[in-house]
């Protein structure tokens, strides 16, 4: 070889392994999820769903990768993870999917803006979704103004969450 | 970005059932889910055993990363230490030397009292306390407040049981694993204590805000008796809680509400205790129940 740097350029004709290639977006999803196992006993919802956030970018990266039924068995690990009653985000992001999936079949081109808006909708009817599920599961009178600040920074750490999973995608995709 | 291509199967028979099986699924899973919701309505802790599953696996996570935190959380008061070291040494031996006599005073009380009791034949044995535990992580993405504690239903913790820190109430047992359980913090909103004023006993509700804080409503009619600064402990009603526990100061009235603060607060206390509920150890066991199982009947209340 001429050129040393040319030997990390992936080589052709080889793939990964079937592993990283479907594994590691379940995995970065549920690690998002296992987020509220960090020793933070929080006072209020402060952090953001971060499972949510991880499945919104990959779904909105890559389209082909998922059906809409892949909500429900990360919505399940969430459910468990998370303080929500089961069966809560399983509703809510398979729902959410099939809602994103209704919108890209409407539009002809979209592009990153688009997309952050259509996060940022998901994101809000997903937690205002959970709020409700809270609430009649014996949660008592919680208020829609207890979630806002922090629907407000995950709709802002979109774009953040969308950039980091691009750069574990392109490692994915690597041979 | 243009419409994905894999959306649309086009002409392709098997492509376009896979896709429909696709939506079969998701739709039959989604309503799978709502119908686990419903059933959480009517039993909040039913699928909650689910859980067991992921609390035990992140357990030693969490109790691990709890103890380098606490440890690291500490820094900054043992810098403060060393910056005042000086001066905060003739402080506190001064105050050692005005505590040596109170102390001995105290001692005194104390033999003075026992003997009293004696004499009275009062039985006061404190069997409450279950065992001290530490909180390692929390819900901290959702609504509601739950706190995960580093200790279940092996070691002898129950649903329903009090859970407190020396400095007031945390909360109670609201489900359990085998190893772990989940605390229903005084915050939550779904959290109601009965409490009454430390100094007069006008009896009150305190429900949790969310937030951190607490609402609380006096039981009595007539304006509100409250006023910031006031000291709210629990009442002992209801046959939860002990009576006595502190829980909350009073910050601001607001009409009939008034907003506390709980005085404990779950991030910062090192240890919890669980406590048996009270109900179970003001009520003695049966009389005609033979005298054994009295005797070791604070030993094994708890388990099951």
């Amino acid at each position: 070889m001429i050129d040393r740097h040319l030997y990390h350029v992936p080589r052709l004709g080889r793939n990964p392994s079937r592993f990283r290639l479907a594994g590691i977006p379940v995995i970065t999803v549920m690690l998002g999820s296992a987020v509220t196992a960090l020793p933070l006993i929080a006072q209020s919802p402060v952090m953001p769903p971060f499972g949510l956030l991880i499945l919104l970018s990959w779904r909105l990266l890559r389209p082909e990768l998922w059906r809409a039924w892949i909500g429900l068995p990360l919505g399940l690990f969430d459910d468990m993870m998370s303080g929500q009653p089961i069966g809560s985000a399983m509703f809510l992001w398979t729902v959410m999917l099939m809602g994103v999936d209704a919108i890209e079949h409407r539009m002809i081109w979209r592009s990153y803006r688009q997309d952050w808006l259509i996060a940022g909708f998901a994101i809000i009817v997903c937690m205002a979704g959970g709020l409700f599920f809270a609430r009649i599961t014996g949660g008592g009178d919680v208020r829609f103004l207890l979630v806002a600040p922090q629907m407000f920074w995950t709709i802002l750490l979109f774009p953040f969450v969308v950039r980091q999973c691009a750069r574990i995608d392109r490692w994915r995709v690597m041979a | 970005m243009a419409r994905p291509p894999s959306r649309r199967p086009g002409h392709n028979r098997k492509a376009q059932y896979s896709l429909f099986a696709s939506y079969v699924v998701a739709v039959t899973g989604a309503a799978i889910g709502l119908l686990l919701v419903i059933v959480a309505i009517f039993d909040p802790t039913g699928f909650a055993g689910i859980r067991a599953v992921t609390a035990e696996v992140t357990r030693p996570v969490s109790a691990g990363l709890k103890n380098m935190v606490s440890g690291v959380s500490s820094v900054d008061e043992v810098l403060a230490a060393y910056w005042r070291a000086g001066s905060q040494n003739v402080t506190l031996r001064r105050q050692v030397e005005a505590d040596r006599n109170r102390i001995i005073e105290a001692k005194a009380v104390a033999q003075e009292n026992a003997r009293l009791k004696k004499l009275l034949k009062l039985v006061d044995e404190d069997a409450s306390q279950l065992l001290t535990a530490r909180l390692i992580s929390s819900s901290s993405s959702s609504a509601r407040r739950f706190a995960r504690l580093n200790a279940g239903r092996w070691q002898g913790v129950l649903p329903g049981m009090p859970v407190r820190a020396t400095e007031g109430l945390i909360g109670r047992v609201h489900s359990t694993t085998p190893n772990t359980s989940d605390v229903l913090l005084l915050t939550d909103t779904g959290s109601i204590v009965p409490v009454r004023r430390a100094n007069d006993n006008i009896p009150a509700i305190s429900t949790g805000a969310g937030d951190g804080s607490l609402e609380i409503r006096a039981l009595s009619a007539g304006r509100n008796p409250f006023k910031p600064g006031d000291l709210l402990v629990t009442s002992g009603i209801g046959g939860i809680y002990q009576p006595n526990i502190p829980v909350a100061v009073i910050v601001r009235v607001q009409g009939e509400i008034a907003w506390g603060f709980p005085l404990a607060n779950p991030s910062r206390v090192d240890a919890v205790v669980v406590e048996r509920a009270y109900e179970q150890v003001v009520t003695r066991p049966d009389p005609a129940a033979p005298a054994t199982t009295q005797g070791a009947e604070p030993g094994n209340a708890a388990t099951p």
